[in-house]
């Protein structure tokens, strides 16, 4: 566990790119449903969910990667959870100094970021067993993921669930807003959605290059 | 633990156990509290920020607000502006240090979830004068309705709330009709297609009215500005 | 959705031919709806035609234009798109916004029916699912009533009908309440031989219970439809209703007035018997209809709604495929169940 980083057979920009789109957290690896699910039902949520998230698998990835070598593997998990909680509870803090309304629309998701799975699973997968740029990168594109993921689900439902995109009427005057949509059930039919799309662009994209 | 002569035993390291968790405890902590401690003070100020707006906004004229605590008996004492719990109302006062009136919290089951609502009640005209939603998680599109329907809001313009010849009880107690059928001034016009909502704020008003206005109304030489 | 002549395939042996053939079935049924349609024209005029032919249109269309997507011969023939459409249609306020109709229409086949794999995959009812994503991305336009015979019904369409597709219908000033809003919310009870009759306000074809049970009584007696599904929701929703009513009457009203109000005559009649959303056992039907009965008292009387039989079948037909894995028809000539050999 210590000193494999000779499995890094990519470049450092790759580390960042592949959560963009190859690996994309939430379409590709279909992690961390439950705030993708629970909070985009606008876009402005959805961002600010996706930049808390991205800014706690940023410092758990770099704490996590820097004390790789000095933690028994035993106490690795407890480790990294307690490393995570501590982020999560200062980006909680954080969000409620920059905005009470949005930690108010937030609300139990912003403390329910230590228990998404996309944290943990790249300090497991990644962090604890490469170097400090390539775990910062691979958290950085994983985050920027998350966010773009959840960008394009808040935007759907809102555009559709009320006319507007980060609360700025876009759609002509008496527009019939969809509530479904920003009600939980129009998060799974948007997720299904842009699921969908993703599988089949990867698809197409296969069928072209080989 | 398996007593397999080909592997070996499994040994535990304690001491590093301990040293991690320790260590990486330690400094966990010590982020977590000086996050808080650098934080605390804008949150605070955030919390009383968001409430004097609300207190200003059902208050139409009001500057300034102070936060009192009034007791079963009807006792008036002011309390700091970061207080919570039972029994608070928020005084508003004008550019001149007037009293325009208190802001009273009320809050009720709506359709889905609990709905916390400010109104603003005001002791010359004997009426609410303003009102707005504090949380409300109910139906998008049909129960935030009470918090952006013009015509359910103009209910609460000049709602009245005058206290009957003996000044222990309101007068006419607040009551809800149904859209379009508003006669009396202390009538509250319901919103067609949500119903329940606006049935249950207007009730929560109601409620809160009936026991707080009685109890406050004699008092109104006690709410005084801050020096 | 009565209609599918899957009798063949659903059954377990011996199979015998009895006659029925898809197309058959589906006359029938059209035949028994053909009473109830025909009062939702008299009682709501030109807008129930109109409610009523987008629906079964964007049924069929919605039906004709996947298969030729999927590459398969079109499906329409064999009339389960038109029997789709013309329960969906008849499960909406008169006074919905034609627009809303056609998504309505769209979702009835591609979500509820297509995506299951089509014609005896889906375990939902598609009329009622397209209803249940309507009332849920429209609220306040499902929920709105347009007055029973209205005085210009037949020569003027109302304006919340016609509205620009994606835009909001103008308010009805009209609007009435149906017997069971009027209950729920302001307690006020409807006769009963309105109720009968149908002069009430509600869904397009929901309101004349004579009419739908005599169309059942015609499909029952034509051995096309399991009696013991409508019979057992009218028995759990007299009982329970009798018994709530007894104990708290201001909250419960008594069991005619359940039985007759709402959708719950078409809901029993014609849904609840959806031959591929149903049991295969007789024992089985009976607890469906028991199910949905149960359900149906416990929405209308405790929940925030005042109606709920679509949600009533809608969970009950989820809850099939587990009560044909409970109770398995009997191996012809054995004694013993399927399960044992």
């Amino acid at each position: 566990m210590a000193n494999d980083e000779s499995l890094a057979t990519t470049s450092p920009t790759d580390e960042f790119l592949k959560g963009l789109w190859r690996e994309n957290p939430t379409f590709v690896q279909v992690l961390g449903m439950c705030p993708t699910l629970a909070v985009t039902n606008s876009a402005t949520n959805a961002i600010a969910m996706g930049l808390a998230t991205t800014f706690v698998l940023v410092a758990s990835n770099l704490a996590v990667s820097s004390i790789r070598r000095f933690v028994p593997k035993q106490v690795r998990i407890v480790t990294f959870i307690l490393l995570i909680a501590t982020f999560v509870t200062v980006v909680d803090y954080a969000i409620q100094a920059i905005s009470l309304g949005l930690h108010k629309a937030l609300g139990a998701f912003i403390a329910l970021i230590v228990v998404n799975c996309i944290i943990l699973g790249r300090a497991e997968a990644f962090a604890s067993k490469n170097g400090l740029l390539r775990s910062a990168l691979d958290g950085l594109g994983m985050g920027v993921g998350f966010t773009l993921a959840l960008l394009a689900l808040g935007g759907v439902r809102e555009l559709v669930g009320r006319g507007s995109l980060f609360g700025v009427p876009l759609l002509w005057d008496g527009y019939q807003g969809w509530v479904v949509m920003i009600l939980p059930a129009g998060g799974f039919f948007t997720l299904a959605a842009l699921l969908l799309f993703v599988q089949w662009r990867k698809r197409a994209a296969k069928e072209v290059t080989p | 633990m398996s007593g397999t002569p080909h592997l070996e035993a499994p040994t535990t390291p304690v001491w590093p156990m301990y040293r991690t968790l320790v260590s990486v405890g330690l400094v966990c902590g010590l982020l977590i509290v000086s996050a808080y401690e650098l934080t605390r003070p804008i949150i605070q100020r955030n919390k009383i920020a968001a409430r004097q707006a609300a207190v200003l906004q059902v208050l139409p004229g009001a500057h300034a607000s102070r936060t009192f605590r009034v007791d079963e008996a009807g006792a008036v004492t002011p309390v700091p502006p970061e207080s919570e719990g039972e029994g608070l109302v928020f005084a508003g006062f004008d550019a001149q240090r007037r009293l325009v009136g208190l802001a009273i919290e009320a809050q009720g089951m709506g359709y889905q979830d609990v709905v916390r609502v400010l109104y603003g009640y005001s002791f010359e005209q004997q009426a609410v004068i303003g009102f707005r939603v504090l949380e409300s998680r109910d139906t998008p599109g049909l129960g935030d309705r009470v918090e952006t329907d013009p015509a359910f809001l103009r209910n609460f313009e000049c709602l009245d709330v005058s206290l009957g010849a003996d000044g222990k009880a309101l007068a006419h107690p607040v009551e809800f009709v149904k859209q379009g059928q508003k006669v009396s001034p202390w009538q509250v016009d319901g919103i067609t297609g949500a119903t329940i909502t606006s049935r249950a704020v207007a009730l929560m008003i109601a409620r809160s009215a009936a026991t707080w206005i009685p109890r406050v109304a004699a008092r109104r030489a006690e709410f005084r500005p801050e020096e | 959705m009565t209609a599918l002549g899957k009798t063949l395939e659903i059954r377990s042996s011996p199979h015998i031919l009895s006659g029925n053939r898809v197309d058959t079935i589906m006359w029938n049924v059209v035949l028994a709806l053909l009473p109830v349609s025909g009062f939702a024209v008299y009682a709501f005029g030109i807008a129930a035609v109109l409610v009523l032919a987008v629906a079964v249109g964007s049924c069929v269309l919605t039906e004709h234009l996947l298969c030729r997507v999927a590459g398969k011969p079109t499906t329409v023939a064999d009339g389960s798109a038109v029997i789709t459409g013309l329960l969906y249609g008849l499960t909406l306020p008169p006074g919905l916004a034609l627009w809303m109709v056609a998504v309505g229409g769209v979702v009835a086949i591609a979500v509820g029916k297509a995506l299951f794999g089509g014609l005896g995959q889906n375990p939902f009812n598609p009329a009622l699912v397209a209803r249940a994503i309507l009332q849920a991305a429209f609220p306040v336009a499902m929920t709105t009533w347009a007055p029973i015979l209205a005085a210009g019904r037949f020569t003027s369409v109302p304006a919340s009908l016609l509205a620009w597709p994606f835009s909001a219908p103008a308010p009805d000033a009209t609007s009435t309440a149906t017997p069971l809003s009027a209950w729920k919310f302001d307690h006020r009870l409807t006769e009963t031989p309105d109720l009968l009759l149908g002069t009430t306000a509600g869904s397009v074809g929901e309101t004349c219970a004579v009419l739908i049970l005599l169309g059942g009584a015609w499909l029952i007696a034509r051995r096309m439809m399991n009696w013991r599904i409508p019979a057992a929701i009218f028995a759990t929703v007299a009982a329970l209703s009798a018994v709530l009513h007894a104990f708290d009457p201001a909250r419960c009203a008594g069991p005619e007035f359940m039985l007759l109000s709402g959708g719950l005559m078409l809901g029993a009649v014609f849904m609840a018997t959806d031959m591929v959303g149903s049991p295969m056992t007789h024992l089985g039907c009976v607890i469906h209809g028991v199910v949905i009965g149960v359900l149906v008292v416990v929405i209308r009387v405790y929940g925030g709604m005042p109606e709920g039989v679509m949600y009533a079948i809608l969970l009950a037909n989820a809850l099939v495929p587990h009560l044909d894995r409970l109770i398995q028809p009997r191996v012809y000539g054995t004694k013993g169940r399927g399960r044992k050999p």
